[in-house]
């Protein structure tokens, strides 16, 4: 009997290994960002594309910076949740609108002329907005992606929660969920306001 | 009107087709860096460096958006000057030890590194043990070259040796 225990008890631990490695998501790689302070930058606003927007105006708020694009599909699924949390206005929510004309595999950005781009983004990102809702106290738009190399976005959505002293204090990769929310990202709010 | 070309018109023209075909793929090539030491410099260093999209595939060899932009912007950070060690630290600042192949030696990773040599020890003792315990029992076993008989069956078995011998004698005589 006793010569069965040891190799029960591998087998336990290999079960208890790969339980553990189910659960864990190879594609959410952990942020080197977060507990520093938000990379600059200086885009143009959705809005009124002569106005810029910096992190730098943010200091003093807690406040979310949502990536997103109208070509991502995740993104669909995430934004009610977002235009729910804008309802609520616990925290603003600052989107970047990320490659908006490059990043869209279905339309050949090289063939645009160099003017062109800013016009359609713009046009595109506001019927997104207009047929979905904006939860946003603004939209930079990040036309080439520079400024997400410089967030290490790899992946659209993603958020990041920044605290009032302008550092990062949470990256949430993926969409954000009703459950991501409650669980995750509020409760951090909450202790970022204290 | 085609029936009126002769045979090196045709030849002609099914030429120029191919080659009108050559230039419309050559319209999707990707732009090819005009310095051949900055694409080297920039190549080395993307095959160190992981596509974070398509995680099991190397930077360079990557066809993902992200990697596209990752590599002009090594391309562009080798032009401004950069050494190597610069360029791996803007991306790991980025993206974090995940975007190197090679994982770098610290608290965190020991277990990674060692991790192996540590499974190779104990398989190492687990043999030793084993084996030790085999040659006892072979030594064991060779103490009693009796073959395990009883006090009982060995007796018998000598009283059998010596009722063959006295028939052999008695055969001889």
């Amino acid at each position: 009997m006793k010569r069965f225990l040891i190799p029960l008890g591998l087998f336990a631990l290999l079960v208890g290994f790969l339980a553990v490695g189910l659960r864990l998501d190879p594609r959410e790689v952990p942020s080197p960002l977060v507990g520093k302070m938000a990379p600059r930058f200086e885009l143009p606003q959705l809005a009124s594309p002569d106005k810029k927007f910096s992190p730098q105006d943010m200091l003093g708020k807690v406040w979310l910076l949502n990536v997103w694009a109208s070509w991502c599909v995740s993104c669909r699924a995430e934004h009610p949740v977002l235009v729910f949390l804008a309802k609520q206005s616990t925290v603003p929510i600052v989107g970047l609108s990320y490659k908006e004309v490059r990043g869209d595999g279905e339309l050949d950005a090289a063939q645009l002329l160099p003017g062109d781009e800013l016009p359609l983004a713009t046009k595109r990102a506001n019927a997104w907005l207009a047929a979905r809702g904006d939860p946003y106290l603004l939209t930079a738009l990040d036309l080439d992606g520079r400024v997400g190399i410089d967030y290490g976005v790899y992946g659209v959505p993603e958020t990041y929660l920044i605290d009032k002293q302008g550092v990062i204090r949470y990256k949430h990769i993926g969409p954000v969920t009703r459950q991501a929310l409650d669980e995750k990202i509020l409760p951090k709010i909450k202790e970022l306001e204290k | 009107m085609s029936s009126r070309l002769g045979g090196i018109s045709r030849i002609l023209l099914a030429l120029g087709m191919t080659f009108l075909v050559f230039a419309a793929q050559g319209r999707d090539a990707l732009p090819m860096a005009e310095d051949e030491t900055v694409e080297k410099r920039m190549v080395a260093i993307s095959d160190e460096l992981r596509c974070l999209v398509c995680q099991n595939e190397s930077l360079s060899g990557s066809h993902a958006e992200l990697a596209n932009d990752l590599r002009r912007e090594i391309r562009s950070l080798i032009k401004d000057g950069k050494s190597d060690a610069e360029i791996m630290d803007f991306m790991v600042s980025r993206y974090g030890d995940f975007v190197r192949y090679r994982p770098p030696l610290k608290a965190t990773t020991y277990l990674l590194w060692f991790g192996p040599f540590l499974l190779l020890a104990g398989a190492i003792v687990a043999l030793v043990v084993y084996l030790r315990r085999r040659g006892r029992r072979v030594a064991a076993a060779a103490e009693n070259a009796d073959g395990g008989l009883s006090a009982d069956e060995l007796r018998q078995a000598e009283a059998l040796l010596k009722q063959t011998e006295t028939i052999e004698s008695e055969n001889k005589r």
